[in-house]
């Protein structure tokens, strides 16, 4: 089932720790997976016997972004798991730290 | 979406990094969390609608941002350098609250039925039980997380909201998850009521960075304690930087500051000559210079190292220029120059300076949001962008002074006043003028010993600016007036000026 990416929206992996939050994403629906399985928004809770895809297993890591090709969808791992990050059938990618001047 | 989300995702991925250092208390990343959920058990029971604080800084106050945000009810830090009639007022509008305070502030409080107030020793050391069942944080983006009141000079202090929204994109746009190293530290000397204290808690926390507070600001105290936690970052207003600059030119001292590699300013106009002088007396530091207002969640437009160096070194004029700008927009704004009207200006057209981007709330409370139809929110700040998008500020709009239908900035003026030697500050208004509607005042302070005629000062201005910028009226002052935060305060120079004789044009 595709779901719309609201920019600050958050995103459960049905079988695993992973947390997403939404960057950016420009309107419209989108498949959004984790470790095989859709993702879960809002109170949506994961189905019975969901089980972790060993195929879809690269694991996500706190803090960093995911993007897609175009980094036209931004996605915050805001808690890592297990599970791959997958957008419209498509690995996304760990969008490359920028060296930001700390001003505060 | 929630604020709390910056402190979980710290505390997950380094629970043992120190989170903040206050004289001999040393708090973990893991610990402040905790100490925020208990302290949000205790703010759900009491069924209070805000988190206040009366405070200096202290880990009271990262820890009351967070609890504030666990438990789904706005933080609202009050200022404890107004009188105790206006912080009675301020607590009488965020009523029912649970209040944290202490000491000589907690004694300017009138008891209210409806304030819960914690002494912060308390607050800090809530019981383990109360943080037991407390549900997950909110995730409303559009959820009021900080509430700012403005120092407004005219009329009840305005009360800016930060939402859960705005804050977030700030810091998801401007800073990257742990992007400290582990011994990273930042000194903290702005008070936890302005802006930039609530954006400094959380960009530290989300950079998983040592925060070092200081609850005042003296040159000494700033120098030891930028030695004793080895700090690597600081942030200044320009007074601070200016009178450290001082201290240590006065005492022949040495910086010996060999950890720090960073120094942000911001919060007001710095004096050209002033970061001239910073640049060379720590020479192995990165500047940045950061603008930003409560309204838009802090930091809007930043000049980074890179770009203070560039200016330094340049032979072209244009980019020397730049040291005195603020910057280019982050990349998590867009700004631009509008007319009176509203209509767009080019390059080097100075005008009105209009911000846009998730940060920006542009929205108080009971008055709604001074966003336009598209979202742009208006500053009230007149600049202009140069051809690169280097933003110049030419002060606050109400500021500037209107001669004959030209546009006058102060700002431009009062630098040329500080590059005489004899001159330590000065200050530039509006003054009443029978002729052209406003004339050029200028109250200036001598430096001790010097000596300078208003006539010679009339020919500097005359010399390298043009002869409208000829302040008119010159007085020489002990010292000017300035808020605690180090801004020149213009209204109580303007209104000096205005009981004064209008004064004849020159």
């Amino acid at each position: 089932m595709a779901v719309a990416l609201k920019a600050g929206a958050k995103l459960k992996s049905a079988v695993c720790d992973t947390q997403l939050m939404v960057v950016k994403a420009p309107a419209g629906e989108y498949d959004i997976r984790c470790g095989g399985l859709e993702m879960l928004a809002g109170t949506a809770t994961a189905p019975e016997g969901a089980q972790l895809d060993p195929a879809q297993a690269e694991g996500t890591l706190i803090g960093k972004r995911y993007v897609d090709a175009e980094e036209k969808v931004e996605l915050l791992c805001t808690k890592g798991g297990k599970g791959s990050v997958v957008l419209n059938g498509v690995a996304m990618s760990i969008k490359q730290a920028k060296q930001l001047p700390s001003s505060d | 979406m929630n604020i709390a989300t910056i402190l979980d995702m710290a505390a997950e991925a380094f629970g043992d990094r120190i989170a903040v250092v206050s004289g001999s208390t040393r708090m973990t990343y893991a610990e402040l969390r905790a100490a925020a959920q208990r302290a949000a058990g205790a703010i759900r029971a009491s069924k209070a609608s805000y988190v206040a604080l009366l405070d200096v800084n202290t880990p009271a106050a990262p820890v009351a941002i967070f609890a504030a945000a666990y438990a789904g009810v706005p933080y609202v830090p009050l200022n404890y350098r107004l009188t105790k009639a206006e912080i009675n007022e301020l607590v009488e509008r965020v009523a029912p609250a649970y209040l944290v305070s202490s000491g000589d502030y907690r004694a300017l409080l009138e008891p209210r039925a409806d304030i819960q107030v914690v002494d912060r020793a308390d607050f800090l050391n809530l019981p383990e039980s109360l943080a037991e069942g407390v549900p997950e944080p909110g995730d409303d983006p559009r959820a009021v997380a900080v509430q700012l009141f403005t120092s407004g000079t005219t009329g009840k202090p305005k009360a800016a909201i930060l939402r859960h929204e705005n804050l977030m994109s700030y810091i998801v746009g401007t800073v990257e998850f742990a992007a400290a190293e582990e011994d990273d530290a930042i000194v903290v000397t702005v008070p936890p009521y302005h802006i930039a204290g609530i954006s400094s808690a959380l960009s530290s926390t989300y950079a998983c960075r040592r925060m070092v507070q200081l609850d005042g600001f003296d040159a000494r105290s700033w120098l030891e304690a930028c030695r004793s936690e080895n700090v690597s970052n600081a942030f200044l207003v320009p007074t601070m930087l200016s009178r450290i600059v001082d201290h240590l030119s006065e005492q022949g001292e040495g910086a010996r500051l060999p950890a720090l590699r960073s120094i942000a300013y911001g919060g007001g106009k710095m004096p050209l000559s002033a970061i001239q002088r910073a640049m060379s007396l720590f020479p192995q530091v990165d500047f940045t210079n950061a603008y930003g207002l409560t309204e838009t969640s802090s930091t809007v437009a930043v000049l980074g190292p890179d770009d203070h160096r560039a200016a330094a070194a340049s032979e072209d004029p244009l980019v020397r220029k730049r040291l005195s700008s603020v910057g280019k927009a982050t990349g998590a704004v867009e700004i631009a120059i509008r007319d009176e009207d509203g209509k767009p200006l080019a390059a080097n057209q100075p005008g009105l300076v209009f911000v846009r981007g998730g940060q920006v709330s542009g929205e108080y409370l009971s008055l709604g949001s001074a966003l336009d139809a598209d979202g742009w929110f208006s500053t009230r700040d007149r600049g202009y962008l140069d051809d690169e998008g280097f933003l110049f500020l030419e002060g606050r709009a109400d500021d500037v002074i209107v001669r004959g239908g030209e546009n006058i900035s102060p700002g431009e003026i009062e630098d040329v006043l500080l590059s005489h030697p004899a001159v330590a500050d000065a200050a530039v208004v509006a003054v009443p003028d029978e002729q052209w509607g406003e004339g050029v005042g200028a109250a200036v302070v001598l430096k001790e010993n010097a000596k300078a005629s208003v006539a010679e000062l009339q020919e500097l201005v005359k010399q390298r600016l043009r002869s409208s910028r000829v302040p008119q009226a010159i007085v020489f002052r002990d010292a000017l007036p300035y808020n605690e935060l180090g801004k020149v305060l213009r209204r109580v120079i303007r209104q000096e000026f205005a009981e004064a004789q209008p004064t004849a044009s020159a």
